[in-house]
């Protein structure tokens, strides 16, 4: 039999059961599409995070007080000693060292933000005019906050969109006064409406000076300790340099963690990864248990044919040919069943990136590959049992119709 | 050019052993026209499978064409049978899906015989047979007449020496069985081993040579005489 005629045969039976091989279509596709729409999410996911913290740049070192090891212990809890603050002289010894060019010491805190009668409470960050260049913030009016000492207390501030709007509805909220707990502070710019990067929602924030900040929420030490430095290169040596004077700070202990750009990413990108092949573990059962129900449905064809499978034994059909036409009959409806997967796939991603284009969805090729591979292997494996019985029928008794 | 020797054929149902056939010997010659006849349980379709290497002797020889056909693995048997063997059926075994065309085509799309050949060869049975107008319908589309037609088309498709016909009229009215056996009868006349296996004494009556079997073994075995006049 040539290989056409077998695809003929095979293509002419499954078009003319057409119930049963829809049913097996859609099996297939449902458990191709499911696999393509979750390893999409989950590539756009690993692309989202990366690219946030791409934004951050590659000359960032981030120091944050207390020594957390990947485990996930508290620092402290098990040594029995608390880590010393990060202060404003760390972050000064951190200056001088040749590799950094600047530095962004910040203090966090939350505080009620008042407008003559309005108030409500908000986020207060306390920075320095380097933090700007470090995280670049768009500014819709007036300026960020003033260059000078990192311990000078300048009653002014910058706040974000939605500050602007809820405590200045009628006017502009530049050059105007406002209270930060009991302190007046001057408004000398404002945020624009750019929204989240990692953590900090810049339309709901307040921006001070750090010593403004520290005075505030009566504090030495730091929340978080940003650096830049003079290059990509020059960052593994200014990475060693800020430990060893910190450490030499803080009585020979290394009391901070220290966080650089590559660290997180191939970090993040691990944990994304994983959770996308997870996915597609749990996406591809649905592939096999549409290879459950392909032998089923090919169990359930054969025994309504056995008269059929008796007559091409009749007309000299081998066992091998016999097979060959069922196990193909199989694959076809594998392999329709998984084209019509990754369309019905596809034209989610499509719909998805069109209503969320924050989310934008695209197939990777290694789970396109996967899913028709999976869905071709279904065939195989779970349309070769019926097939092998349908050629080891035996002729006379399949001819009277019994098994 | 058939032969049968000491061929038994046991079965076991249940906890019984069944003797279908009963050291039974035979043979046909080339070109010969022979019926079968007998009460159910006789073991005629029985005898009529093993000829046709549908089935296997429990014991015994059997020669086709001169040839031990006992040794032969089941895809030989099936390469055989599709070479050198025809068979029409009581209920026709068509398959439904296939046109009258692509039925006869059938034992050739499983030889391996390139299309053109094909539609040649099924072009001249269908003309043959006069079914030329049916060849695009189904069998659903077909009398009983037509479909067991088709059926003999196919069961000479592969130009068989021996055609073996199980009940061929069983489903057919007289005038289609009438049809239906001068088809057979001017095949046989062309040269080709003619068995038909029937109950009706006036299909069996037609035969040059009849068999008569019961429990398994031939009781009788009668050439016709010559009609004078």
């Amino acid at each position: 039999m040539s290989f056409r005629d077998l695809l003929r045969l095979s293509a002419q039976s499954a078009l003319r059961a057409r119930l049963r091989s829809l049913m097996l279509l859609l099996a297939m596709s449902i458990g191709v599409a499911s696999v393509v729409v979750l390893t999409s999410l989950g590539e756009a996911a690993r692309r989202y995070v990366t690219g946030e913290f791409q934004a951050l740049g590659a000359r960032l070192i981030i120091v944050i007080p207390g020594r957390s090891e990947t485990g996930g212990v508290a620092p402290g809890l098990l040594s029995g000693e608390t880590p010393r603050d990060l202060t404003l002289g760390d972050a000064q010894a951190v200056l001088r060292i040749t590799e950094v060019e600047r530095v962004a010491p910040l203090v966090v805190g939350s505080a009620p933000v008042s407008v003559g009668a309005l108030e409500r409470e908000a986020p207060v960050l306390g920075a320095n005019s380097d933090f700007l260049e470090i995280y670049a913030f768009e500014l819709q009016r007036g300026r960020f906050l003033p260059e000078g000492e990192l311990a000078a207390d300048r009653a002014v501030c910058v706040i974000g969109a939605n500050i602007a709007r809820e405590l200045f509805p009628a006017r502009d909220a530049l050059g105007a006064n406002l209270r930060i707990g009991d302190r007046r502070f001057r408004v000398i710019g404002v945020l624009g409406d750019e929204g989240r990067t990692i953590g900090l929602d810049s339309q709901e924030l307040v921006i001070v000076p750090v010593g403004a900040a520290q005075a505030l929420f009566n504090t030495e030490s730091l929340f978080r300790l940003l650096i830049q430095t003079r290059s990509r290169e020059a960052l593994p040596r200014a990475q060693q340099a800020v430990v060893a004077a910190i450490r030499e700070r803080h009585q020979g202990e290394e009391d901070v963690t220290v966080i650089t750009q590559d660290a997180l990413l191939s970090t993040f990108d691990r944990i994304f990864t994983a959770l996308t092949l997870t996915l597609a573990g749990i996406a591809s059962i649905s592939l096999v248990v549409a290879g459950v129900l392909i032998m089923n449905v090919m169990l359930v064809s054969v025994s309504q044919r056995t008269a059929e499978v008796g007559l091409l034994k009749a007309i000299g059909a081998t066992r091998r040919q016999i097979t060959a036409l069922f196990l193909t009959e199989a694959v076809l409806l594998s392999i329709a069943g998984a084209l019509a997967g990754l369309a019905v796939g596809f034209a989610a991603n499509w719909a998805v990136r069109g209503l969320y284009p924050a989310l934008p969805l695209h197939a990777p090729f290694w789970a396109i590959g996967l899913a028709l591979a999976t869905a071709l292997v279904s065939g195989v494996l779970f349309g070769w049992t019926p097939a092998r019985g349908a050629a080891q029928l035996d002729p006379v008794a399949a001819l009277a119709g019994r098994k | 050019m058939i032969e049968l020797r000491s061929v038994s054929r046991h079965f076991v149902m249940g906890d019984q052993q069944v003797r279908a056939l009963d050291e039974v010997d035979l043979r046909i010659e080339s070109g010969e026209y022979l019926s079968i006849m007998g009460p159910s349980g006789s073991g005629k379709s029985t005898l009529l499978n093993i000829i046709g290497l549908l089935d296997r002797p429990t014991s015994g020889e059997y020669l086709l064409d001169g040839r031990d056909t006992i040794s032969l693995s089941d895809d030989e048997l099936a390469l055989m049978r599709g070479r050198k063997i025809g068979f029409v059926f009581q209920s026709f075994h068509l398959v439904p899906r296939m046109t009258a065309f692509e039925n006869i085509e059938l034992p050739m799309v499983l030889a391996g015989e390139p299309a053109a050949q094909r539609r040649r060869r099924v072009t001249e049975l269908l003309d043959s047979l006069s079914l030329a107008d049916r060849a695009h319908h189904r069998p659903n589309e077909l009398s009983g007449g037509q479909r067991q037609r088709v059926a003999i088309a196919r069961a000479m498709v592969m130009k068989p020496t021996v055609l073996l016909a199980d009940e061929p009229t069983g489903n057919l009215d007289h005038a289609s069985g009438a049809e239906v056996l001068n088809a057979i009868e001017s095949l046989n006349a062309a040269g080709i081993t003619l068995l038909v296996v029937t109950h009706d004494i006036e299909v069996g009556d037609r035969a040059r040579r009849r068999i008569r079997m019961r429990d398994g073994r031939i009781v009788e075995d009668r050439e016709k005489e010559a009609v004078s006049g």
